[in-house]
C-alpha cells in the first residue's frame, strides 16, 4: 500500500523536461499596461491604423470588465501592471531563411524536439515557431504557397493579406467577448494565420509551436484559421515554457472559420510549465478558442491534451451555424501536484441537423483539481440537432478532486442531448493485477492512465499521440512497443 | 518447488490463515478444496503477494528463495502466476497490448530480449486455438464486457502465454458451463509439465474429473485439515464439508 502510494505520488510529481531558459538578448518594453503600451506594440509591428483602432477599442472595453469568478479555480489577484506585454529576441523580425535565425533559437527548438531545418522536420508538418511575442520562422512556406495555402505569422498576414485579416479578425471571438479575450485583443503580439482556399486539401499538417522564454512576460498570441468551401486542414499546436518561480500569464485567442463542406481539425498538446511540487510558479493558461461552422456540412474538431500549466481555463467551442455541420471536442486534461483546470467546451447548435460530440477525460493526481465545464445549447431553429457528451474522471490517489458542470439548454423539441459521466479511481486491485502479470507499479499506472485516454488518443494525429503518451508517462523506460 | 511452513496471515484484526503447511513439488498438481470463507483465496493472494494481508508467522520458500520477501512483480517474473477468482477490468488497454507488455516485463527482469512480433503473433495464435478463443477478443479491452466464463478463459490464456513455473488457479471453474470447463481443463492439462507446479483451488470436485490432481487438501477455518489423493475429493462430494468437524480431529490424531 505505502509503496504504491509513494509511486503514485512520484507519478504525480513527474519532472518538467522543458524548463530550461534560452539566454538571448531581448527587445522588451517596460512592464505595465496603458493606452501607450497598446500603441507601442502596434507601432513596433508597424500596423495599419485600423488595427490600432481595434486594439484600442478592445483595451477600453477591457477596462470596464472584471476578471471572471465563476470558475472552479483559485489564484491570488493578478497584477496586470507587473507584466511585460512585449518581448522579442533581438534580431531582424522578418526572416526568409533559416540562415538568418539566431543559432541559439534553433538550438532551443531542437532541444524541444522541434527541429526547424526543413530537411530534419517530421516529413509532413509545417511549423510556425513563436518565441515569446514574435514568430521567428515558418517552415515549408513555399510548398504550401504552391497549393495556395497561406501559413504565416499573424503580424505578417496583417501586411500581406489585410483584406482577409480585416474580414475575419474578431468575427468568431469579438474584441468584447470576455476579460481575457479583450486583453488579448488589446495587446496580442503574434501567432499564426492560415488560409486554405476553396477546394484545397492542405498537403501537410500545419503546426505552431509556442515557447515562452522571457521572464515576467505574458504571451498573447492570436491564431486565425479560415477554411474556404470544400477545403481541409489539420492544425497542431504545442507549447512549453521555462521553470520559473513566478506565475506567467498566457492569454491566447484562437478563431476558426469553416465554410461549406470545409473541415478543420485542431489538435493541441499543451505542456506549459505547471509549477513545482509545492505549487510555486507555472503558467496561467487563460485561453479563448472558438470555431464557427459557418457553412453547410462543415466540421470543426478540437482535440486537446492538457498536461501543463498551473491553471488552465479554456473552453474550445463550436458554433454550429451551417445546416448539417458537425462539432467535436476530445479532451484529456491532467492536473497533478497543485495544478488546477477548469476546462470543457460549448456547442451551440443553430443550424438544422447539426451534430456535436464531447468526449472529456479528466485525470487528477496529487492535490490537483480538475473541472469539466460544458455547455450544450440547442437553439429554436436547430431542428433535429444531436449532442452526445461523455465526461470521465480518473483519480490517482485520494487527495485530488474531479468536478463536472454540464449546462444543457434545449429550445427545440426535436433536439436530442445525451450526457454520460463517470468517476473512477486508479484501483489498487488494477495495479495489483498488472503487477501480478509482471509490470512495475509505474508501468501499471501508465497503462491504466493511457487506457483511460484511449478514445482521445485515437483521434490525435500520430506524432501527437506519441508525444501525448510520452507526456503522460513517468518515463519511457519499461514501456513496451 | 513450493514449501509453506506454519503460515499465519491476517487482515486488519482477523486472522484468516492459521498455520498452513503445504509442500508442492515441480510436476505436481495439487487441489485445494474447502467451504466458502475458509481462506482459499487468501492463501492464493498471499502467495501472489497482495499487500492487504499481514504475515504474522511462518515462511514460504519458492525455488529456494524466500517468497514473502519478494515484490509482487518480482514473484511474477520469477514464474508465479495467479489466475484470479475475480479478474480485473482495464479500460482502453487491449488484451494483446497487455499480454505483450507482461511478457516483455518478465523477459526484461530475466535479462532476455523483447519478444519479436512474429513470435508473439504465432504464440498467441496457438494458445487462442488451445483455449477455443476468437482472436477478435485480443483487440478488446482487458476483461471489459467479458462474461464470467470469458474472463476465466482469458486468465488461462494469460497463463499459457506467460508460461509460469508455479500457477495458482483460484476457482477457475466457477462461471464455466460444462463445455467451457472441458476446454479450459484441456488447456490447463496441456500446461502440465515436469518443470511446472499447479495449485487448483476449487469448491467443487467436478473440475477434478478433468484436471486430475496428484494430491487433494481440504482447507477449513484457515488450516489444512485433511490431505489425501484424488479419492478425498470424491469423499467430500459424497459427504459434504460437514464431516470436516470429525475430520479435523482425525487429522490431529493421525
Ligand atoms: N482483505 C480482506 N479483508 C478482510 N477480510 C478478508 C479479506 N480477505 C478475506 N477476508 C475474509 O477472510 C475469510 C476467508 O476469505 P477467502 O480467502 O476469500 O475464502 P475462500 O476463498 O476460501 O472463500 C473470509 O471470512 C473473508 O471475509
Ligand atoms: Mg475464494
Amino acid at each position: 500500500m505505502s509503496s504504491e502510494n509513494a509511486l503514485l505520488e512520484e507519478y504525480a510529481q513527474r519532472e518538467y523536461e522543458h524548463g530550461f531558459v534560452t539566454d538571448i538578448e531581448a527587445d522588451s518594453i517596460p512592464a505595465g499596461l496603458n493606452e501607450d503600451v497598446v500603441r507601442l506594440i502596434s507601432e513596433k509591428k508597424n500596423e495599419p491604423e485600423w488595427l490600432l483602432e481595434w486594439r484600442l477599442k478592445a483595451y477600453r472595453h477591457w477596462l470596464t470588465l472584471e476578471e471572471p469568478n465563476w470558475h472552479n479555480v483559485k489564484f491570488p489577484p493578478i497584477d496586470y501592471q507587473a507584466s511585460v506585454y512585449y518581448s522579442a529576441p533581438k534580431q531582424k523580425p522578418k526572416l526568409n531563411s533559416l540562415d538568418e535565425v539566431d543559432p541559439k533559437l534553433l538550438e532551443t527548438y531542437e532541444k524541444l524536439g522541434i527541429p526547424l531545418e526543413e530537411q530534419k522536420v517530421l516529413a509532413n508538418v509545417a511549423v510556425d515557431a513563436v518565441f515569446d511575442s514574435v514568430s521567428i520562422v515558418t517552415t515549408f512556406r513555399e510548398t504550401l504557397e504552391k497549393h495556395g495555402v497561406i501559413f504565416c505569422p499573424f503580424s505578417e498576414a496583417v501586411h500581406e493579406h489585410p483584406e482577409l485579416v480585416k474580414k475575419y479578425l474578431g468575427s468568431v471571438v469579438p474584441h468584447s467577448d470576455n476579460f481575457y479575450a479583450s486583453l488579448n485583443s488589446a495587446v496580442f503580439s503574434d501567432g499564426s494565420f492560415c488560409y486554405i482556399p476553396k477546394g484545397v486539401r492542405c498537403p501537410m499538417e500545419l503546426s505552431t509551436y509556442f515557447r515562452i522564454n522571457a521572464q515576467n512576460t505574458g504571451q498573447f498570441e492570436r491564431t486565425l484559421i479560415v477554411a474556404e468551401e470544400g477545403s481541409y486542414v489539420s492544425y497542431l499546436e504545442g507549447c512549453t515554457a521555462p521553470k520559473r518561480d513566478e506565475n506567467q500569464l498566457h492569454a491566447a485567442v484562437v478563431e476558426l472559420v469553416a465554410m461549406d463542406d470545409a473541415q478543420i481539425k485542431y489538435s493541441t498538446v499543451q505542456n506549459w510549465y505547471p509549477g513545482d511540487s509545492e505549487g510555486k510558479g507555472g503558467i496561467y493558461n487563460f485561453v479563448t478558442k472558438r470555431g464557427a461552422c459557418r457553412g453547410a456540412n462543415s466540421k470543426i474538431s478540437w482535440t486537446q491534451v492538457e498536461t501543463g500549466s498551473a491553471i488552465t481555463w479554456k473552453y474550445p467551442s463550436v458554433i454550429l451555424q451551417g445546416d448539417n455541420s458537425v462539432g467535436e471536442f476530445y479532451s484529456v486534461a491532467v492536473t497533478a501536484n497543485h495544478q488546477q483546470a477548469d476546462t470543457g467546451t460549448k456547442m451551440i447548435h443553430i443550424g438544422e441537423n447539426t451534430k456535436s460530440t464531447i468526449i472529456s477525460k479528466g485525470i487528477s493526481a496529487g492535490v490537483g483539481q480538475n473541472s469539466y465545464r460544458g455547455e450544450v445549447k440547442i437553439m429554436k431553429n436547430a431542428t433535429n440537432a444531436r449532442n452526445f457528451s461523455q465526461c470521465d474522471s480518473l483519480l490517482i490517489g485520494d487527495r485530488c478532486g474531479a468536478h463536472t458542470f454540464p449546462y444543457i439548454e434545449v429550445r427545440n423539441t426535436t433536439g436530442k442531448v445525451e450526457h454520460e459521466a463517470s468517476t473512477s479511481k486508479v484501483g489498487e486491485d488494477q495495479i495489483y493485477y498488472l503487477r501480478q502479470r509482471g509490470l512495475s507499479t509505474e508501468d501499471a499506472v501508465n497503462m491504466i492512465v493511457n487506457g483511460f485516454c484511449k478514445e482521445v488518443y485515437d483521434v490525435l494525429p500520430m506524432e501527437f499521440a506519441v508525444e501525448a503518451r510520452k507526456l503522460l508517462n513517468v518515463s519511457l523506460e519499461g514501456s513496451v512497443g | 518447488m513450493l514449501e509453506i511452513k506454519n503460515l499465519h496471515a491476517r487482515s486488519e484484526d482477523t486472522e484468516i490463515l492459521k498455520g498452513i503447511n503445504l509442500s508442492v513439488a515441480a510436476g505436481e498438481v495439487h487441489a485445494i478444496m474447502g467451504p466458502n470463507g475458509s481462506g482459499k483465496s487468501t492463501l492464493a493472494h498471499v502467495l501472489a503477494g497482495r499487500e492487504d494481508y499481514e504475515i504474522t508467522e511462518g515462511e514460504v520458500t519458492y525455488d529456494g528463495k524466500d517468497l514473502l520477501d519478494m515484490e509482487i512483480e518480482e514473484r511474477a517474473a520469477e514464474g508465479v502466476f495467479l489466475a484470479y477468482q475475480y479478474p480485473v477490468e482495464i479500460s482502453g488497454v487491449s488484451n494483446k497490448y497487455f499480454l505483450k507488455a507482461a511478457i516483455n516485463s518478465i523477459r526484461k527482469h530475466n535479462d532476455q530480449p523483447v519478444i519479436s512480433r512474429s513470435d508473439f503473433v504465432s504464440m498467441l495464435k496457438e494458445k487462442l486455438a488451445l483455449l477455443g478463443m476468437d482472436k477478435s477478443m485480443m483487440d478488446r479491452s482487458v476483461n471489459e464486457g467479458f462474461s464470467g466464463g470469458e474472463k476465466k478463459r482469458n486468465e488461462i490464456l494469460q497463463m499459457a502465454m506467460l508460461e509460469p513455473k508455479l500457477a495458482v488457479l483460484d476457482e477457475t471453474d466457477s462461471g464455466l458451463d460444462i463445455d467451457a470447463l472441458k476446454i479450459v481443463s484441456e488447456g490447463v492439462n496441456a500446461l502440465r509439465s515436469p518443470e511446472r507446479a499447479i495449485i487448483v483451488v476449487t469448491h467443487y470436485q467436478r473440475l477434478l474429473d478433468y484436471i486430475v490432481p496428484d494430491k487433494v487438501h481440504v482447507l477449513a477455518g484457515g488450516k489444512i485439515v485433511r490431505s489425501g489423493d484424488k479419492s478425498l475429493a470424491l469423499e467430500l462430494e459424497d459427504k459434504g464439508y460437514s464431516f470436516l468437524n470429525e475430520g479435523s480431529e482425525a487429522v490431529a490424531a493421525s
